[in-house]
Protein backbone atom coordinates (compact mmCIF):
# COMPACT_ATOMS: atom_id res chain seq x y z
CA UNK A 1 0.00 0.00 0.00
CA UNK A 2 2.96 2.00 0.92
CA UNK A 3 4.84 1.67 -2.31
CA UNK A 4 0.84 3.06 -4.59
CA UNK A 5 0.97 5.77 -1.97
CA UNK A 6 4.39 7.01 -2.93
CA UNK A 7 3.41 6.43 -6.75
CA UNK A 8 0.90 8.15 -6.52
CA UNK A 9 2.45 11.22 -4.96
CA UNK A 10 5.47 10.93 -7.37
CA UNK A 11 2.63 11.79 -10.22
CA UNK A 12 1.14 14.12 -8.22
CA UNK A 13 4.47 15.93 -7.76
CA UNK A 14 5.03 15.94 -11.25
CA UNK A 15 1.74 17.95 -11.75
CA UNK A 16 2.42 20.65 -9.47
CA UNK A 17 6.17 21.00 -9.99
CA UNK A 18 4.22 23.07 -13.20
CA UNK A 19 1.60 25.02 -11.48
CA UNK A 20 2.55 28.41 -10.30
CA UNK A 21 5.81 28.83 -12.49
CA UNK A 22 8.49 31.36 -10.75
CA UNK A 23 9.66 34.77 -12.60
CA UNK A 24 11.66 33.67 -15.72
CA UNK A 25 14.50 35.88 -13.83
CA UNK A 26 14.44 34.30 -11.50
CA UNK A 27 14.05 30.69 -13.49
CA UNK A 28 16.73 31.40 -15.68
CA UNK A 29 19.32 31.38 -13.15
CA UNK A 30 18.63 28.70 -11.85
CA UNK A 31 18.39 27.01 -15.01
CA UNK A 32 21.90 27.56 -15.88
CA UNK A 33 23.30 27.04 -12.07
CA UNK A 34 21.66 23.25 -12.67
CA UNK A 35 23.15 22.74 -16.29
CA UNK A 36 26.28 23.50 -14.93
CA UNK A 37 25.91 21.12 -11.68
CA UNK A 38 24.43 18.27 -13.32
CA UNK A 39 25.77 18.42 -17.47
CA UNK A 40 28.75 20.68 -17.10
CA UNK A 41 29.93 19.02 -13.84
CA UNK A 42 29.56 15.13 -14.88
CA UNK A 43 31.29 15.61 -18.34
CA UNK A 44 34.89 14.73 -16.54
CA UNK A 45 33.97 11.00 -14.75
CA UNK A 46 31.77 10.61 -17.89
CA UNK A 47 34.50 10.86 -20.57
CA UNK A 48 36.89 8.92 -18.05
CA UNK A 49 34.39 6.42 -17.47
CA UNK A 50 33.56 6.01 -21.40
CA UNK A 51 36.69 6.03 -22.51
CA UNK A 52 38.00 2.51 -20.77
CA UNK A 53 35.14 0.66 -20.65
CA UNK A 54 35.16 1.48 -24.68
CA UNK A 55 38.40 0.17 -24.13
CA UNK A 56 37.67 -2.94 -21.77
CA UNK A 57 34.65 -4.27 -23.93
CA UNK A 58 37.25 -3.78 -27.35
CA UNK A 59 39.94 -6.15 -25.59
CA UNK A 60 36.96 -8.42 -24.05
CA UNK A 61 35.99 -8.98 -27.60
CA UNK A 62 38.48 -9.15 -29.32
CA UNK A 63 40.26 -11.58 -27.06
CA UNK A 64 36.88 -13.93 -27.41
CA UNK A 65 37.70 -14.24 -31.09
CA UNK A 66 40.07 -16.81 -31.43
CA UNK A 67 38.13 -18.28 -34.91
CA UNK A 68 40.14 -17.01 -37.86
CA UNK A 69 37.24 -17.40 -39.99
CA UNK A 70 35.46 -14.34 -37.59
CA UNK A 71 36.75 -11.20 -39.66
CA UNK A 72 38.75 -8.88 -37.46
CA UNK A 73 36.36 -6.33 -38.01
CA UNK A 74 33.71 -7.87 -35.92
CA UNK A 75 35.46 -5.95 -32.82
CA UNK A 76 35.00 -2.76 -34.29
CA UNK A 77 31.30 -3.84 -35.14
CA UNK A 78 30.77 -5.46 -31.46
CA UNK A 79 32.15 -2.09 -29.97
CA UNK A 80 30.13 0.01 -31.66
CA UNK A 81 26.79 -1.94 -30.73
CA UNK A 82 27.31 -2.23 -27.27
CA UNK A 83 28.29 1.03 -26.62
CA UNK A 84 25.38 2.95 -28.85
CA UNK A 85 22.80 0.31 -27.77
CA UNK A 86 23.56 0.07 -23.82
CA UNK A 87 26.96 1.19 -22.50
CA UNK A 88 26.45 5.11 -23.32
CA UNK A 89 22.56 5.17 -22.70
CA UNK A 90 21.62 2.33 -20.04
CA UNK A 91 25.31 2.00 -18.23
CA UNK A 92 26.17 5.26 -17.66
CA UNK A 93 22.77 6.46 -17.34
CA UNK A 94 22.85 4.17 -13.32
CA UNK A 95 26.39 5.44 -12.56
CA UNK A 96 24.50 8.84 -13.27
CA UNK A 97 21.74 7.95 -10.91
CA UNK A 98 24.69 7.60 -8.20
CA UNK A 99 26.42 11.13 -8.99
CA UNK A 100 24.00 13.45 -10.37
CA UNK A 101 20.92 11.76 -8.43
CA UNK A 102 22.69 11.85 -5.29
CA UNK A 103 23.42 15.55 -5.36
CA UNK A 104 19.70 16.13 -6.23
CA UNK A 105 18.63 14.04 -3.57
CA UNK A 106 21.40 15.31 -0.49
CA UNK A 107 21.01 18.71 -1.99
CA UNK A 108 17.13 18.69 -1.71
CA UNK A 109 16.66 17.03 1.36
CA UNK A 110 19.01 19.09 3.65
CA UNK A 111 17.12 22.13 2.33
CA UNK A 112 14.13 20.49 3.63
CA UNK A 113 15.24 19.54 6.62
CA UNK A 114 17.39 22.96 7.28
CA UNK A 115 13.48 24.32 6.74
CA UNK A 116 14.65 25.84 3.54
CA UNK A 117 12.02 24.45 1.88
CA UNK A 118 9.48 25.73 4.55
CA UNK A 119 11.11 28.89 4.16
CA UNK A 120 9.73 29.36 0.12
CA UNK A 121 6.43 28.30 0.90
CA UNK A 122 5.90 30.88 3.73
CA UNK A 123 6.84 33.07 0.61
CA UNK A 124 4.43 32.02 -1.27
CA UNK A 125 6.18 30.30 -3.98
CA UNK A 126 5.81 26.89 -5.66
CA UNK A 127 9.05 25.26 -3.97
CA UNK A 128 8.54 22.45 -6.53
CA UNK A 129 8.81 24.18 -9.65
CA UNK A 130 11.46 26.62 -7.85
CA UNK A 131 13.46 23.56 -6.89
CA UNK A 132 12.67 20.68 -9.86
CA UNK A 133 11.51 21.97 -12.70
CA UNK A 134 15.01 24.02 -13.66
CA UNK A 135 16.69 20.17 -12.65
CA UNK A 136 14.09 18.46 -15.13
CA UNK A 137 15.11 21.66 -17.80
CA UNK A 138 19.03 21.19 -17.32
CA UNK A 139 18.57 16.92 -17.61
CA UNK A 140 17.15 17.86 -21.56
CA UNK A 141 20.81 18.51 -22.34
CA UNK A 142 21.22 14.86 -20.80
CA UNK A 143 21.44 13.52 -24.39
CA UNK A 144 24.82 15.74 -25.07
CA UNK A 145 26.76 14.05 -22.28
CA UNK A 146 25.67 10.30 -24.04
CA UNK A 147 26.99 11.90 -27.15
CA UNK A 148 30.21 12.35 -25.49
CA UNK A 149 30.09 8.59 -23.81
CA UNK A 150 29.01 7.26 -26.89
CA UNK A 151 32.20 9.12 -29.34
CA UNK A 152 34.75 8.63 -26.14
CA UNK A 153 33.82 5.49 -25.78
CA UNK A 154 34.27 4.32 -29.55
CA UNK A 155 37.83 6.03 -29.55
CA UNK A 156 38.58 4.41 -26.42
CA UNK A 157 37.86 1.10 -28.20
CA UNK A 158 39.93 2.45 -31.08
CA UNK A 159 42.87 3.33 -29.00
CA UNK A 160 42.62 0.20 -27.02
CA UNK A 161 42.03 -1.97 -30.13
CA UNK A 162 45.40 -0.58 -32.16
CA UNK A 163 47.40 0.09 -28.97
CA UNK A 164 47.16 -3.47 -27.90
CA UNK A 165 47.93 -5.16 -31.59
CA UNK A 166 43.99 -6.96 -31.46
CA UNK A 167 43.04 -5.33 -35.35
CA UNK A 168 43.96 -2.50 -37.58
CA UNK A 169 42.85 0.87 -37.42
CA UNK A 170 40.99 0.24 -40.94
CA UNK A 171 39.53 -3.16 -39.70
CA UNK A 172 38.27 -1.29 -36.59
CA UNK A 173 36.33 1.61 -38.72
CA UNK A 174 35.67 -0.59 -41.15
CA UNK A 175 34.03 -2.80 -38.04
CA UNK A 176 32.01 0.70 -36.69
CA UNK A 177 30.94 1.91 -40.02
CA UNK A 178 29.63 -1.99 -40.49
CA UNK A 179 25.84 -2.77 -40.98
CA UNK A 180 24.77 1.08 -39.15
CA UNK A 181 21.08 1.17 -38.73
CA UNK A 182 20.31 5.38 -38.29
CA UNK A 183 17.58 3.73 -36.11
CA UNK A 184 19.75 2.60 -33.24
CA UNK A 185 20.78 5.79 -32.48
CA UNK A 186 17.11 7.15 -32.59
CA UNK A 187 16.39 4.18 -30.06
CA UNK A 188 19.50 5.00 -27.90
CA UNK A 189 18.22 8.70 -27.29
CA UNK A 190 14.80 8.07 -26.86
CA UNK A 191 15.97 5.93 -23.62
CA UNK A 192 18.63 8.74 -23.02
CA UNK A 193 15.20 11.40 -22.86
CA UNK A 194 13.46 8.64 -20.58
CA UNK A 195 16.20 7.99 -18.59
CA UNK A 196 16.93 12.24 -17.92
CA UNK A 197 13.21 12.28 -16.80
CA UNK A 198 13.88 9.40 -14.92
CA UNK A 199 17.75 10.89 -13.33
CA UNK A 200 15.46 14.44 -12.37
CA UNK A 201 12.43 13.74 -10.86
CA UNK A 202 12.89 10.37 -8.73
CA UNK A 203 16.35 11.74 -6.74
CA UNK A 204 14.12 14.69 -6.11
CA UNK A 205 11.29 12.84 -5.26
CA UNK A 206 13.02 11.19 -2.91
CA UNK A 207 14.75 14.48 -1.33
CA UNK A 208 11.34 16.85 -1.40
CA UNK A 209 9.42 14.43 0.79
CA UNK A 210 12.23 12.96 2.94
CA UNK A 211 11.43 13.75 6.67
CA UNK A 212 14.07 13.37 9.66
CA UNK A 213 17.45 15.16 10.06
CA UNK A 214 21.07 14.47 8.49
CA UNK A 215 20.93 10.29 9.14
CA UNK A 216 17.94 10.90 6.68
CA UNK A 217 19.23 12.25 4.05
CA UNK A 218 21.94 9.56 4.04
CA UNK A 219 19.34 7.18 3.78
CA UNK A 220 17.15 8.84 1.07
CA UNK A 221 20.01 9.43 -0.89
CA UNK A 222 20.40 5.84 -1.13
CA UNK A 223 16.83 4.82 -1.71
CA UNK A 224 16.92 7.44 -4.34
CA UNK A 225 19.96 5.88 -5.91
CA UNK A 226 18.11 2.32 -5.64
CA UNK A 227 15.08 3.38 -7.04
CA UNK A 228 16.32 5.56 -9.84
CA UNK A 229 18.51 2.64 -10.86
CA UNK A 230 15.73 0.15 -11.09
CA UNK A 231 13.35 1.95 -12.95
CA UNK A 232 15.71 3.00 -15.18
CA UNK A 233 16.43 -0.91 -15.61
CA UNK A 234 12.74 -1.61 -16.24
CA UNK A 235 12.36 1.27 -18.83
CA UNK A 236 15.42 0.11 -20.09
CA UNK A 237 13.89 -3.00 -20.72
CA UNK A 238 10.15 -1.65 -21.89
CA UNK A 239 12.03 0.46 -24.21
CA UNK A 240 14.00 -2.41 -26.28
CA UNK A 241 10.79 -4.14 -26.49
CA UNK A 242 8.75 -1.65 -27.66
CA UNK A 243 11.42 -0.20 -29.97
CA UNK A 244 13.75 -2.98 -31.24
CA UNK A 245 11.82 -6.53 -31.24
CA UNK B 1 -4.27 42.16 12.95
CA UNK B 2 -4.54 38.46 12.66
CA UNK B 3 -7.67 37.25 14.53
CA UNK B 4 -7.81 33.32 15.55
CA UNK B 5 -11.25 31.87 15.90
CA UNK B 6 -12.13 28.45 17.30
CA UNK B 7 -8.92 26.84 15.47
CA UNK B 8 -8.91 23.15 15.37
CA UNK B 9 -5.68 20.99 14.07
CA UNK B 10 -5.64 17.47 14.48
CA UNK B 11 -2.90 14.26 13.04
CA UNK B 12 -5.08 11.33 12.35
CA UNK B 13 -6.16 10.84 15.88
CA UNK B 14 -4.37 13.11 17.74
CA UNK B 15 -5.86 16.31 18.26
CA UNK B 16 -3.53 19.24 18.53
CA UNK B 17 -5.11 22.49 19.04
CA UNK B 18 -8.85 21.96 20.36
CA UNK B 19 -10.09 25.06 19.99
CA UNK B 20 -7.68 28.04 20.18
CA UNK B 21 -8.95 31.90 19.76
CA UNK B 22 -6.30 34.85 20.27
CA UNK B 23 -6.28 38.04 18.68
CA UNK B 24 -2.57 39.57 17.91
CA UNK B 25 -2.37 43.32 17.57
CA UNK B 26 -0.93 45.27 14.87
CA UNK B 27 2.64 47.08 16.36
CA UNK B 28 2.58 44.79 18.94
CA UNK B 29 5.28 41.99 20.01
CA UNK B 30 3.12 38.72 20.57
CA UNK B 31 4.51 36.36 21.79
CA UNK B 32 3.57 32.08 22.08
CA UNK B 33 4.75 30.23 25.10
CA UNK B 34 3.89 26.85 26.55
CA UNK B 35 5.67 23.64 26.91
CA UNK B 36 7.07 21.34 24.18
CA UNK B 37 4.61 19.92 22.97
CA UNK B 38 1.61 22.06 23.92
CA UNK B 39 1.05 22.69 19.81
CA UNK B 40 2.75 26.17 19.58
CA UNK B 41 4.81 25.12 16.27
CA UNK B 42 1.63 23.58 14.48
CA UNK B 43 -0.34 26.78 15.69
CA UNK B 44 2.26 28.82 13.89
CA UNK B 45 2.28 26.38 10.88
CA UNK B 46 -1.64 27.19 10.62
CA UNK B 47 -0.96 30.64 10.97
CA UNK B 48 1.60 30.54 7.79
CA UNK B 49 -0.79 28.15 5.94
CA UNK B 50 1.60 25.77 5.89
CA UNK B 51 -0.87 23.62 7.88
CA UNK B 52 -4.60 22.93 6.82
CA UNK B 53 -6.74 22.79 9.82
CA UNK B 54 -10.31 21.41 10.58
CA UNK B 55 -12.28 23.84 12.03
CA UNK B 56 -12.70 27.52 12.89
CA UNK B 57 -10.36 30.61 10.89
CA UNK B 58 -7.70 33.06 10.56
CA UNK B 59 -8.15 36.18 9.75
CA UNK B 60 -5.63 38.84 8.40
CA UNK B 61 -6.85 42.33 8.60
CA UNK B 62 -10.56 40.72 8.06
CA UNK B 63 -9.90 38.41 4.89
CA UNK B 64 -9.90 34.85 6.25
CA UNK B 65 -6.67 33.23 4.81
CA UNK B 66 -8.17 29.92 3.47
CA UNK B 67 -11.22 31.74 1.58
CA UNK B 68 -8.96 33.72 -0.39
CA UNK B 69 -8.29 32.77 -4.03
CA UNK B 70 -4.54 31.74 -4.86
CA UNK B 71 -3.58 35.19 -6.14
CA UNK B 72 -4.53 36.99 -3.47
CA UNK B 73 -3.03 33.88 -1.24
CA UNK B 74 0.54 34.84 -3.09
CA UNK B 75 -0.32 38.61 -2.37
CA UNK B 76 -1.06 38.52 1.17
CA UNK B 77 2.69 35.96 1.65
CA UNK B 78 4.14 38.62 -0.15
CA UNK B 79 3.29 41.07 3.01
CA UNK B 80 4.51 38.03 5.38
CA UNK B 81 7.63 37.82 6.49
CA UNK B 82 9.11 34.97 8.61
CA UNK B 83 12.30 34.08 11.11
CA UNK B 84 12.72 30.16 11.45
CA UNK B 85 14.14 28.42 14.08
CA UNK B 86 17.52 27.41 12.67
CA UNK B 87 17.67 31.04 10.27
CA UNK B 88 16.44 28.92 6.75
CA UNK B 89 18.76 31.15 4.56
CA UNK B 90 19.79 29.72 1.26
CA UNK B 91 23.30 27.91 1.48
CA UNK B 92 23.84 28.40 -2.31
CA UNK B 93 23.04 32.66 -2.02
CA UNK B 94 25.39 34.87 -0.29
CA UNK B 95 24.19 37.17 2.36
CA UNK B 96 23.18 39.91 0.31
CA UNK B 97 21.29 37.94 -2.31
CA UNK B 98 19.29 35.60 0.92
CA UNK B 99 18.33 39.51 1.98
CA UNK B 100 17.32 40.26 -1.59
CA UNK B 101 15.50 37.22 -2.53
CA UNK B 102 12.14 38.13 -1.54
CA UNK B 103 12.64 41.34 -3.77
CA UNK B 104 13.62 39.18 -6.62
CA UNK B 105 10.65 37.14 -6.39
CA UNK B 106 8.00 39.66 -5.52
CA UNK B 107 8.94 43.15 -7.15
CA UNK B 108 9.93 44.64 -10.04
CA UNK B 109 12.91 46.36 -8.62
CA UNK B 110 16.16 47.13 -10.89
CA UNK B 111 19.36 45.20 -9.28
CA UNK B 112 20.59 48.64 -8.06
CA UNK B 113 17.43 49.04 -6.30
CA UNK B 114 17.59 46.27 -4.29
CA UNK B 115 21.25 45.85 -3.47
CA UNK B 116 20.47 49.15 -1.93
CA UNK B 117 16.89 48.26 -0.15
CA UNK B 118 19.21 45.01 1.19
CA UNK B 119 21.99 47.28 1.73
CA UNK B 120 19.53 49.87 4.04
CA UNK B 121 18.00 46.73 6.40
CA UNK B 122 21.98 45.12 6.53
CA UNK B 123 22.90 48.09 8.17
CA UNK B 124 19.22 48.42 10.42
CA UNK B 125 20.90 44.74 11.62
CA UNK B 126 24.16 45.59 12.05
CA UNK B 127 25.65 43.37 9.38
CA UNK B 128 26.99 45.82 6.95
CA UNK B 129 30.11 44.34 6.20
CA UNK B 130 28.50 40.94 5.55
CA UNK B 131 27.03 41.39 2.28
CA UNK B 132 29.45 39.33 0.22
CA UNK B 133 29.73 36.23 3.27
CA UNK B 134 28.20 32.73 2.52
CA UNK B 135 25.25 31.52 5.47
CA UNK B 136 28.13 28.72 6.29
CA UNK B 137 30.52 31.64 6.96
CA UNK B 138 28.15 33.73 9.52
CA UNK B 139 27.42 33.17 13.42
CA UNK B 140 24.31 31.61 14.78
CA UNK B 141 23.67 35.19 15.82
CA UNK B 142 24.63 36.83 12.27
CA UNK B 143 22.14 34.03 10.84
CA UNK B 144 19.25 35.36 12.76
CA UNK B 145 20.01 38.40 11.64
CA UNK B 146 20.12 38.01 8.18
CA UNK B 147 17.05 36.07 8.69
CA UNK B 148 15.13 39.27 10.54
CA UNK B 149 16.99 41.29 7.44
CA UNK B 150 15.67 39.17 4.70
CA UNK B 151 12.01 38.76 6.36
CA UNK B 152 11.64 42.70 6.65
CA UNK B 153 13.05 43.54 3.44
CA UNK B 154 9.77 43.44 1.40
CA UNK B 155 8.03 46.28 4.11
CA UNK B 156 5.78 43.02 5.57
CA UNK B 157 2.72 43.55 7.55
CA UNK B 158 3.38 40.29 9.91
CA UNK B 159 6.63 38.86 10.72
CA UNK B 160 6.46 35.63 12.33
CA UNK B 161 9.49 34.57 14.41
CA UNK B 162 10.14 30.76 15.06
CA UNK B 163 11.83 30.47 18.91
CA UNK B 164 14.43 33.25 17.22
CA UNK B 165 16.98 33.01 20.25
CA UNK B 166 17.59 28.91 20.21
CA UNK B 167 21.06 28.46 20.17
CA UNK B 168 21.81 32.04 20.85
CA UNK B 169 24.06 33.18 23.66
CA UNK B 170 22.12 35.01 26.44
CA UNK B 171 23.83 38.67 25.09
CA UNK B 172 22.93 37.82 21.44
CA UNK B 173 19.40 36.62 22.41
CA UNK B 174 19.17 39.91 24.46
CA UNK B 175 20.16 41.86 20.94
CA UNK B 176 17.60 39.84 18.77
CA UNK B 177 14.56 40.76 21.21
CA UNK B 178 15.28 44.09 20.86
CA UNK B 179 15.61 43.93 17.29
CA UNK B 180 12.54 42.25 16.57
CA UNK B 181 10.63 44.67 19.06
CA UNK B 182 12.13 47.63 17.40
CA UNK B 183 11.58 46.65 14.09
CA UNK B 184 7.73 46.22 15.51
CA UNK B 185 7.07 49.20 16.14
CA UNK B 186 8.96 50.87 13.56
CA UNK B 187 7.48 49.70 10.98
CA UNK B 188 3.91 49.31 12.79
CA UNK B 189 3.91 45.26 11.73
CA UNK B 190 1.89 42.65 13.26
CA UNK B 191 4.98 40.37 15.10
CA UNK B 192 4.09 36.54 16.11
CA UNK B 193 6.71 34.83 17.92
CA UNK B 194 6.98 31.10 19.49
CA UNK B 195 9.15 30.82 22.17
CA UNK B 196 10.53 29.36 25.07
CA UNK B 197 12.81 32.20 26.07
CA UNK B 198 11.83 33.60 29.47
CA UNK B 199 14.25 36.25 28.97
CA UNK B 200 11.77 37.13 25.58
CA UNK B 201 8.77 37.22 27.44
CA UNK B 202 9.80 39.66 30.46
CA UNK B 203 11.47 41.61 27.74
CA UNK B 204 9.28 42.46 24.96
CA UNK B 205 6.55 40.18 25.89
CA UNK B 206 3.77 43.25 25.23
CA UNK B 207 1.01 40.35 24.36
CA UNK B 208 1.41 36.75 25.52
CA UNK B 209 -0.55 33.53 25.26
CA UNK B 210 -0.19 30.93 27.07
CA UNK B 211 -0.59 27.07 25.28
CA UNK B 212 -1.21 24.24 27.03
CA UNK B 213 -2.75 20.54 25.21
CA UNK B 214 -3.75 22.20 22.65
CA UNK B 215 -5.86 24.83 24.63
CA UNK B 216 -5.28 28.61 25.49
CA UNK B 217 -4.23 28.04 29.31
CA UNK B 218 -3.94 31.85 29.87
CA UNK B 219 -3.36 35.71 28.24
CA UNK B 220 -1.70 38.99 29.31
CA UNK B 221 1.34 40.31 28.78
CA UNK B 222 4.88 41.45 30.31
CA UNK B 223 3.29 43.43 33.26
CA UNK B 224 0.09 41.02 33.84
CA UNK B 225 2.49 37.62 34.31
CA UNK B 226 4.05 38.90 37.53
CA UNK B 227 1.05 39.15 38.86
CA UNK B 228 -0.91 35.82 37.70
CA UNK B 229 -1.69 33.10 40.33
CA UNK B 230 -2.76 30.96 37.37
CA UNK B 231 -0.83 27.80 38.91
CA UNK B 232 -0.36 26.02 35.12
CA UNK B 233 1.43 29.97 34.25
CA UNK B 234 3.49 30.13 37.04
CA UNK B 235 4.62 26.66 37.24
CA UNK B 236 6.20 26.74 33.50
CA UNK B 237 7.81 30.85 33.67
CA UNK B 238 8.81 30.98 37.29
CA UNK B 239 9.70 26.99 37.29
CA UNK B 240 13.64 28.59 38.07
CA UNK B 241 14.46 29.87 41.38
CA UNK B 242 16.01 32.69 39.34
CA UNK B 243 13.02 33.79 38.20
CA UNK B 244 11.14 33.20 41.11
CA UNK B 245 13.33 35.85 42.57
CA UNK B 246 12.49 37.83 40.05
CA UNK B 247 8.88 37.82 40.51
CA UNK B 248 9.39 37.99 44.40
CA UNK B 249 10.96 41.61 43.85
CA UNK B 250 9.02 42.52 41.46
CA UNK B 251 6.04 42.10 43.72
CA UNK B 252 7.33 43.87 46.22
CA UNK B 253 8.42 46.91 44.38
CA UNK B 254 4.62 47.03 43.47
CA UNK B 255 4.04 46.39 46.33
Amino acid sequence: MQYLNNIGTYFLMIIELFRKPTKWSVMRHLILKDIDDLIIGSLGIVSFIAFFVGGVVTIQTALNIDNPLIPKTLVGFATRQSILLEFAPTFMSIIMAGKVGSFITSSIGTMRVTEQIDALEVMGINSLNYLVFPKLVAMAFYPFVISIAMFLGIIGGLTACVYGGYSSVDDFITGIQQDFQPFHIVYAFIKTFLFAFVLATIPSYHGYYMKGGALEVGEASTTSFVWTSVTIILLNYLATQLLLS
Amino acid sequence: MIEVKNLHKSFGDAHILKGISNTFEQGKTNLIIGQSGSGKSVFLKCLLGLYDYEEGSIEYNGEVFANLSEDKKRDMRAKIGMVFQGSALFDSLTIEENVMFPLRMFTKLKKDEMRERASIVLKRVNLEDAHKKMPSEASGGMQKRVAIARAIVNNPKYLFCDEPNSGLDPKTAIVIDNLIHEITEEYNITTVINTHDMNSVMEIGDSIMFLKDGLKAWEGSKKTIFKTDNKIVTDFVYSSNLFKKVREAVLKEQG
